[in-house]
């Protein structure tokens, strides 16, 4: 692929770094990303990776922007309440850079589709951007299976997390996660305030993980998980290792297909 | 000239910033050792291209005035 001098100009100011250049350009140009999740980290996420020249985003949510979303889910915007998140990301980022190729997916994750999401594709690294533990470990798992690179991220409260996982190099989310909370035990993000900024500090962190995974630049959060507190300002990296016995990418994993943890009842006795 | 290059850029028909990016992206297609040409306007890009070449390694050879407003420079690839 030739870059012409419309997206030289575009995207000057991060082909003149060095380590990107243009045939790191053409890597972004080329890189396919999916976003799970279009809220408070999926937001500043996709309008990032579209700005960077990311030539393919898929974008997974089910849902329809609600008022209480615009408080920090800047990808959409007041005259969208009620429509699909997916639609009113779309024209967000389109609007950002035509040069995106946009595909959603208007859909609830579950352990039937996301698999099939991933592949349809072939995307080259997903964003966890989702806010409950059940489609967490799922995407965890689905990609463990796939064998794909992911970042996995939370926020909630004045707080916020993120770690990495790439294929062979280093932990993956349960293995330092082992299963999902009790879904009574944990409120989601629904249920829970959640200061607005978090998500724009840690869906950008996300997508900083992805633009360096796709350039092969510096050094990932694979085997640290990265802890955000804003109200004292501290960012911990937290060293993780790998566990042997990992349920999914163990030395004997016993989840060798997709379980979906949509049964609470089940979890609620654990 | 006397000087033979791998390859020919001319950066007269971009601006700031993209002169330098046009550039950038002609020297990145050779090897090291190998001796890139670039033809470029007097003025901002003249002060600016050849310093950030050497910012980024490479060796400039030789500036050549045209005598029409524009330059051309001889780049070596990671030179320095
Ligand atoms: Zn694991």
């Amino acid at each position: 692929m030739e870059i012409t001098n419309e997206q030289m100009e575009r995207y000057s100011r991060q082909i003149i770094l060095q380590g990107v250049g243009g045939k790191g350009q053409k890597k972004l140009l080329q890189a396919k990303i999916l976003i799970i999740g279009t809220g408070g980290l999926g937001s500043p996420a996709s309008m990032y990776l579209a700005a960077a020249g990311i030539g393919t985003i898929g974008l997974v949510d089910f849902d329809n922007v609600d008022l209480s979303n615009l408080q920090r889910q800047i990808v959409h915007s007041t005259n969208d309440i009620g429509r699909p998140k997916v639609l009113s990301a779309k024209e967000s980022i389109t609007a950002i850079n035509p040069d995106v190729d946009v595909v959603t997916y208007q859909k609830i994750v579950n352990a039937g589709n996301l698999k099939n999401i991933i592949k349809d594709r072939d995307y080259d690294f997903i964003l966890d951007c989702t806010d409950n533990f059940p489609v967490k470990f799922l995407i965890n798992d689905a990609c463990v299976l796939l064998q794909k690179p992911f970042s996995h991220a939370g926020i909630l409260g004045f707080k916020g997390q993120t770690m990495t996982y790439v294929p062979g190099r280093g932990p993956c989310y349960r293995c330092v996660f082992q299963t999902p909370p009790p879904s009574d035990a944990v409120p989601s993000c629904k249920q829970a305030g959640v200061l607005g900024v978090l998500g724009g500090i840690i869906g950008t962190l996300q997508a900083t993980e992805a633009i360096k995974y796709i350039l092969g630049l510096g050094n990932l959060l694979t085997g640290y998980l990265l802890i955000y507190d804003a109200l004292t300002m501290d960012f911990r990296k937290v060293k993780l290792s790998r566990n042997k016995k990992c349920a999914v990418c163990g030395e004997k994993p016993t989840i060798t297909k997709l379980i979906d943890y949509e049964q609470p009842k089940c979890e609620a006795k654990r | 000239m006397s000087i033979k290059a791998d390859d020919f850029v001319d950066i007269t028909d971009v601006v700031c910033p993209v002169t330098f990016v046009k550039a950038k992206m002609g020297i990145e297609e050779l090897e090291d050792g190998q001796i890139l040409e670039v033809k470029l306007n007097e003025g901002e890009p003249l002060l600016n291209v050849p310093r950030s070449f050497k910012d980024e390694g490479h060796k400039v050879i030789e500036v050549n005035d045209n005598g029409d407003g524009t330059f051309t420079v001889f780049v070596e690839k990671s030179g320095l």
